[in-house]
């Protein structure tokens, strides 16, 4: 691993630790949610509602490790192939 | 990024519809065209899809004590071109609206436009000037996946300023989206910057005479690099 990459990882975790040390009681809400309820609050009513909605924020979690799972496993299979590929020659 | 389901009334779900269409037909036409002249590039077709949906279901804290998700387009549109991003951002997209209730079916069409169309176009308009400006290509990588992200987001505040503007006007209503999602926005779309050099740096490295192919990267230049890096 480059040195470039080393600093970047650094930089990377810093960015996402960062804000639990500055604000360690904020509630890290959604940012989508926060602008629904803005919404909401000038009395807005959605017209349509989503015609299927997870049970639970269990269901809900479990679905978005779904979709990160799909894709993860497709970029480790992609980077494990070519480096396999290179490897035997 | 996510217009909730319902959120946008008639006209503007209609117009959003419209303009996303037309785009996402263009992006259909491309990536057949894409895959029957270069089929050895339809895994990594699939490795940018992938990236997209690993990102948008990252939901990532933030300095402003929210948090919201990446949305990994811009590296699709700086490989494929923005209209095959489209089509990428689409389909995740439509994942959540249908699985998660995270955005919604009659807000697909302005979601997809913020994040499939605006987002890559941003990423790949930056992505050429920064090669046109010979700035390294880890520096064009990250600002094209950065200010994508980042454009994304000021579109989505602009959607919604449109539909809901406050007493003091547009402008205003802009104002106040934008505050909560842009400037939430802002670590995050570093974060999706970084994350864009690491897959990149590997690409130029394993798949460079098919990214050379496809005319992203100019091999002469980046096999020298290579060279003088390691």
């Amino acid at each position: 691993m480059k040195t470039k990459h080393v600093v970047l990882i650094i930089v990377m975790l810093a960015l996402f630790i960062t804000p639990f040390v500055i604000s360690p009681s904020a509630k890290y809400g959604g940012a989508d949610s926060a602008v629904e309820e803005l919404i909401s609050n000038q009395g807005y009513e959605p017209w349509f509602s989503p015609i299927w909605e997870p049970p639970s924020s269990e269901i809900e979690s479990l679905l978005f490790a779904l979709q990160a799972s799909i894709g993860a496993i497709i970029i480790g299979y992609f980077i494990g192939f070519e480096k396999g590929k290179r490897a035997k020659k | 990024m996510h217009i909730m389901e319902g959120f946008l009334p008639h006209p503007w779900w209609e117009i959003w519809y419209v303009i996303s269409i037309v785009i996402i037909t263009y992006g259909i036409y491309r990536l057949s065209e894409v895959t029957k002249k270069l089929p050895e590039a339809k895994p990594l077709l699939a490795l940018m899809g992938a990236f997209i949906f690993v990102l948008s279901a990252l939901k990532l804290p933030s300095v402003t004590g929210s948090c919201s998700h990446p949305t990994g387009s811009g590296l699709a549109a700086v490989v494929f071109g923005p209209a095959i991003a489209s089509v990428l951002s689409m389909i995740a997209l439509l994942f959540q609206a249908l699985l998660l209730a995270h955005g919604g079916l009659t807000t697909l069409g302005a979601n997809t436009f913020s994040m499939g169309i605006v987002g890559p176009v941003v990423a790949y308009l930056i992505w050429v000037a920064c090669k046109k400006a010979r700035l390294p290509t880890s520096a064009g990588i990250f600002l094209a996946a950065a200010l994508g992200d980042l454009f994304t987001y000021v579109t989505t505040s602009v959607q919604l300023a449109l539909v809901f503007p406050t007493a003091a006007g547009f402008f205003d209503a802009f104002l106040k989206f934008g505050a909560i999602f842009a400037i939430t926005q802002i670590p995050l779309a570093i974060g999706e910057g970084i994350l864009a050099i690491f897959l990149f740096d590997f690409l130029a490295k394993y798949k460079g005479q098919l990214l050379a192919l496809m005319k992203v990267i100019s091999l002469p230049i980046t096999a020298h690099e290579q060279e003088e890096k390691e």
